[in-house]
């Protein structure tokens, strides 16, 4: 790995929130296998991060960390933490802000989207953090929600049905503090369709 | 004749009624399937070929043949389920409702396939997005273990079966199933050559079926209906009901379990409230997820949904994921920004992928302003043949398929927006 850019922690280790984690995550793979659980742990990194610091990244040190746990040489903690797209390999902003630009959400507005984060959010494009720290905005590959396009994912929700001045709604209510149910924008439920459910709303009759 | 409620498998799709074990159990899941594991190994793979399912992860292959390859003895190796829950073709959200709404479908589906190939765990590889779709699937499977469903002796049956979940990392490769076994190990998720099949050497070197979550959730309902009943719907080979993803200009986008063979035209009327602005108002179909070649207006008229009669027309049913687009889109952007998706998920392992998918897109870009030869679009078009069929794994040709689809159908306006181009800067060069 080159020299970052930004600046590294000079070390890491698991609280115990991440340790009763990670003694769950163990478990599950077989006696020798323990590089299954390298994704797994790197989560758990993450996530402490966002925790403990406000922004959820991976340094080098929890990477090491992770090596050394699951008995795997560095580099293939590294390789795998830099395949991986959802794992931010410097520091980002207290919120992720993940746009879909994929076509299904490009056919519904996905544009109007992320125009709405750059001007609520005060990001200057996709992989740009706002000057307040507050949002770091990523255009994303489908999320998989496609009937609820366009999708915005912030952390770990999906915001559904979004237009212009839906996001911004949203955005700004993170900037107070709030954190609005996710799901759809427009009041559906779920996949139904937009304006009540076609199917099993009772026995079809033909 | 429409397919009514009660032969609709997924009860809860829309998340109507809670996830939990004591409403699904109301909806009908876990009724006798200890039952079902007391028929034996063989009888249930001969319900599942009787059934006609073929995968529901886009490649169509029949189930019960894929179990029938999996070691009916021992050689000292343990055998694995892996369930294939990365659901992240363009245009494609049906795991994800039946894992959040419907979570017991799938669990149980998992016991009796796992038992039907002789698996003592499965693994259920979840993309990485789908974070709250994890954590319902977890509680469901800890509510599944705690009522004696799984785990030692699983539902009563003498069967040991452990279920795990496994969340990914936001990489679309890792839905190829050999992508999915080495990031499932703790690797880089790129695709393995074959053979070996993961039949014979797949998860830790062991005997190994990939299948993906809906073909997996259906299993219950079929052994409990019956083959007969599942291939009652659709054509012959086509056979049984299926979740449709309908999307993009429709005036209602939804998920919804339909019958197979339903003609487009029906699905999107019936369930989506028709296209934007009506029926002529269509220009094309991206029928089946983002790899399949896109159907102009003429061929959606009446074209039915499911595997043989998209492929006769040079496209395919894929993943159903139903991408509609109607006269108001820029279709030649809206094919490159799937090249762009290609290019941003090829896991770089081989070249004609690695170095063809960015040359596409670059392509394709070019395509999108005009700013190009009239004679590009041949080469453009010959070198995703050369593309195609020359990698290990089918990202790419599922890469460059949109592309030939758009070249096979929208050529003229290739042509046309290529020789506006060429007028708007020649003028500009003589002012």
């Amino acid at each position: 790995m080159s020299a970052p850019a930004h600046e590294e922690p000079a070390s890491f280790a698991f609280d115990a929130e991440s340790e009763a984690k990670i003694a769950t995550i163990i478990r599950r793979y077989p006696e020798g296998k323990q590089a299954s659980a390298v994704i797994p742990l790197l989560y758990v990194a993450q996530k402490q991060m966002g925790r403990l610091t406000g922004s959820a990244w991976v340094p080098r040190v929890a990477m090491d960390v992770i090596a050394e746990r699951l008995s795997m040489p560095p580099i293939r903690v590294y390789e795998v933490a830099t395949f991986y797209f959802m794992f931010n390999m410097k520091p980002i902003g207290r919120f992720h802000l993940q746009v879909c630009g994929t076509t299904p959400c490009m056919l519904r507005g996905s544009d109007e989207v992320m125009r709405a984060c750059k001007d609520a959010g005060g990001v200057a494009g996709p992989g740009e953090t706002s000057e307040d720290g507050l949002f770091t905005m990523t255009e994303v590959e489908c999320l998989g929600a496609c009937v609820n396009a366009p999708i915005l994912q912030v952390d770990d929700d999906y915001y559904e049905d979004l237009d212009y001045e839906s996001t911004v709604k949203l955005i700004e209510a993170l900037k107070r503090g709030e954190r609005p149910a996710p799901g759809s924008a427009i009041g559906r439920r779920s996949s139904e369709a937009a304006g009540g459910a076609t199917a099993l709303k009772g026995a079809e009759q033909d | 004749m429409a397919l009514s409620d009660k032969d609709r498998i997924f009860q809860n799709l829309y998340g109507f009624q809670p996830w939990n074990l004591s409403a699904a159990r109301k909806r009908g899941c876990w009724d006798g399937t200890g039952a079902i594991l007391a028929k034996g190994r063989d009888a249930i793979i001969e319900e599942m070929k009787n059934s006609g399912l073929r995968g529901r992860g886009g490649a169509g292959f029949p189930t019960g043949m894929k179990w029938s390859f999996m070691p009916k003895q021992s050689d000292g190796r343990p055998s694995y389920l892996v369930v294939n829950a990365d659901e992240s073709e363009p245009g494609t959200c049906k795991d994800r409702d039946i894992i959040r709404h419907d979570p017991q479908t799938l669990i149980e589906g998992c016991l009796i396939a796992g038992f039907a190939m002789g698996a003592i765990a499965g693994y259920i590889y979840i993309r990485g997005e789908y974070y709250n779709e994890s954590v319902v699937l977890e509680a469901a499977i800890q509510e599944a273990y705690d009522a004696g469903l799984l785990g030692k002796n699983a539902c009563g049956s003498g069967y040991d079966f452990d279920l795990y979940v496994h969340r990914g990392a936001g990489a679309y490769i890792c839905g190829e199933e050999t992508a999915l076994i080495e990031s499932l190990e703790g690797k880089k998720g790129m695709p393995r050559l074959k053979p070996p099949f993961p039949a014979a050497v797949g998860l830790y070197g062991c005997p190994t079926t990939v299948n993906n979550v809906e073909t997996i959730a259906v299993v219950p309902e079929i052994m409990r209906r019956g083959a007969e009943w599942f291939s009652s719907f659709g054509r012959p080979k086509n056979s049984g009901t299926k979740i449709f993803c309908i999307q993009g200009h429709v005036n209602n986008p939804c998920n919804v379990e339909a019958e197979m063979s339903i003609p487009m035209r029906e699905l999107i009327e019936r369930y989506a409230g028709g296209v934007r602005g009506g029926w002529d108002n269509l220009l094309c179909v991206i029928p089946g997820g983002s790899s399949t070649p896109l159907l102009p207006k003429h061929i959606c008229d009446d074209v039915l949904m499911d595997f043989d009669a998209l492929r006769e027309h040079r496209s395919g049913l894929g993943t159903a994921g139903v991408i509609v687009m109607d006269k108001s889109t820029d279709v030649i952007k809206a094919i490159a920004r799937l090249s762009a998706f290609y290019k941003h998920e090829s896991c770089g392992q081989c070249t004609p992928c690695r170095e063809g998918m960015g040359w596409v897109k670059r392509m394709m870009d070019r395509m999108v302003t005009g700013n190009a030869e009239i004679e590009e679009i041949d080469v453009l078009e010959n070198v995703t043949r050369r593309i195609e069929g020359h990698t290990i794994c089918a990202l790419a040709d599922g890469g460059v398929w949109p592309v030939q689809g758009l070249i096979r159908h929208y050529r003229p306006l290739m042509e046309e927006r290529i020789q506006a181009y060429k007028a708007r800067h020649q003028r500009l060069a003589a002012e």
